[in-house]
């Protein structure tokens, strides 16, 4: 039913089956699913896609799974934003935001790749599916897992934000804390994942659950009319995402679903933790690791990132550029997104709208491109970022002369903005 | 000039099924030909063949990588732990 033909050595180009594997036995290099896209080209058309199920698995073809869409039935299709007015405020007249803070079913673009992960734990017969997470995978492992049925073990570290941990343990999974930094959660659930044998969707099904994230690119290119944008910014915490976006672009160009690619493919890491950033702007690929990550951007701070050398890969390729941004930058562009467009993105996604910011000042990005931001996640998850940074409520006595009283005095609220208006 | 050499698990075929070894060499890439007379076959899984270590390989000179050392020119004195270990921990690989 699916078109994989198996898995292969992205360094050494050595052919492994389509089973639980992700690293090479012969050179280390990751592995990644190879497709017969002869095939994948016979069937697969704008007509075909457009026919498609209105959510991620229109693109089933290019997904690494062979049997039924067994969980994660509705993820992705997300809306596509016009952004005229942070637009604005950028000086960029063809802004859109890609819009994963609706993801469904939560809420961030990690749904994507779970859904893949877990559809594939289930046909490889896993009674148990793990992650290491900075919080998002947490809460999408959690989720699948139990419409999937399959018992769950999430491993975070210690110090996530609530609404994350909160956002998780809704679905009674087995959260286990873990007093330490991301990386060295992750090092911990290698070591689990051997010894266990279970599902770790980030770890042994990676080859698989990374492949979900190419979905994020296909939808941009479908939706902006089966063209290919001029600028994509990307957050990145181990850098897979910005590559797969990438790789969807050049496979829709190899299958002849897009005359051409002229995307120039933009990193956005926080200040604190922004390893990829650091290698693009320094012209290195040898990725130094931030041994202790310190930013708000909690979902961002992984200080080895497993792609982070495909995704400056990608970068350059592509010429694109790398901007990171302070905690500060990061509150901003969060309000900035809001105030603008309506729309709550957590810290990632004030990460991303900074380094745009600057990438438009610095003018990488020109006035007229036609420029995507990738908003991945959702605002109500990380709501301690903003301890403090946003006006109070005004409060009044139940009278319309306390009203009248607190319009007159209050700033904002005189009448003289769009937001209050007197008969 | 003994050094200590810790080999991952997917390695100790190669090794005869060794976890330590002891080798005398006064840099990384001296101690890579050593490597190579005692266990041949290694040299292939650790560097590509123009020489370099291998992008997912990891050399550590004490702990340090030696990406932010001298590369295989950095200096090794007798005593100093070298540890090998591949960048994607999991499988079979053992972590550092």
């Amino acid at each position: 039913m699916g078109y994989v033909i198996g898995l292969k050595c992205r360094e050494c180009a050595r052919p492994y089956p389509a089973k639980p594997l992700h690293v090479c036995e012969f050179c280390f290099g990751p592995l990644e699913v190879d497709y017969d896209y002869a095939g994948i080209g016979r069937v697969l058309t704008h007509r075909a896609i457009q026919a498609g199920p209105p959510n991620m698995w229109r693109y089933r073809a290019l997904l690494p799974i062979d049997g039924e869409v067994t969980v994660g039935r509705h993820c992705g299709l997300t809306p596509l934003v016009r952004a005229r007015n942070l637009g604005k405020a950028l000086g960029l007249s063809n802004l859109y935001v890609k819009n994963d803070t609706v993801n469904h079913p939560t809420l961030s673009f990690k749904d994507r790749v779970v859904a893949v992960a877990v559809i594939r734990a289930l046909e490889f017969g896993f009674p148990v599916v793990a992650c290491a997470s900075t919080g998002n995978l947490a809460n999408s492992v959690a989720a699948h897992a139990a419409e999937g049925g399959l018992t769950s073990f999430v491993f975070i570290p210690a110090d996530l934000e609530q609404g994350k941990v909160l956002g998780t343990s809704i679905y009674a999974p087995n959260v286990v804390a873990v007093d330490g930094t991301y990386d060295e959660v992750n090092r911990l659930c290698s070591e689990v994942a051997d010894k266990y044998g279970w599902a770790f969707v980030n770890i042994n099904i990676r080859p698989y659950y990374a492949e979900g994230s190419k979905t994020f690119g296909y939808e941009i290119a479908e939706q902006l009319g089966w063209r290919a944008p001029d600028h994509i910014i990307v957050p990145a915490a181990g850098g897979s995402l910005i590559t797969k976006i990438w790789k969807g672009l050049q496979e829709f160009y190899k299958l002849g679903l897009l005359p051409a690619v002229p995307t120039r493919m933009h990193v956005a890491q926080a200040a604190g933790c922004g390893p990829i950033v650091t290698s693009v702007k320094a012209g290195s690929e040898i990725i130094r690791p931030v041994k202790q990550p310190r930013t708000i951007a909690k979902s961002l701070a992984i200080g080895n990132p497993a792609d982070g050398y495909y995704a400056y890969k990608v970068v350059r390729e592509s010429g694109g550029a790398g901007e990171h941004a302070t905690d500060d930058e990061i509150v901003e562009g969060m309000k900035m997104l809001a105030a603008t467009e309506g729309i709550f993105a957590e810290t990632a996604g004030g990460v991303t709208v900074a380094a745009t910011r600057k990438l438009a000042q610095q003018g990488v990005i020109g006035r007229d491109d036609v420029t995507v931001i990738s908003v991945t996640g959702n605002g109500l998850k990380t709501q301690e970022a903003l301890a403090g940074a946003l006006r109070a409520p005004t409060g009044i006595q139940p009278t319309l002369a306390s009203f009248d009283e607190a319009l007159a005095q209050h700033p904002s609220l005189n009448g003289e903005g769009p937001t209050a208006r007197r008969a | 000039m003994s050094v200590l050499v810790r080999v991952p698990t997917p390695l100790r075929a190669v090794t005869k099924g060794q976890g330590e070894l002891k080798a005398e060499a006064a840099t990384v890439k001296e101690l890579i030909d050593r490597l190579e007379q005692d266990y041949a076959g290694i040299r292939a899984r650790l560097c590509e063949a123009d020489g370099n270590i291998r992008r997912f390989i990891n050399i550590y000179v004490n702990e340090e990588d030696i990406r932010f050392l001298q590369g295989q020119a950095t200096p090794l004195k007798a005593g100093d732990q070298v540890s090998i270990v591949p960048a994607i921990a999991g499988g079979t690989a053992s972590a550092p």
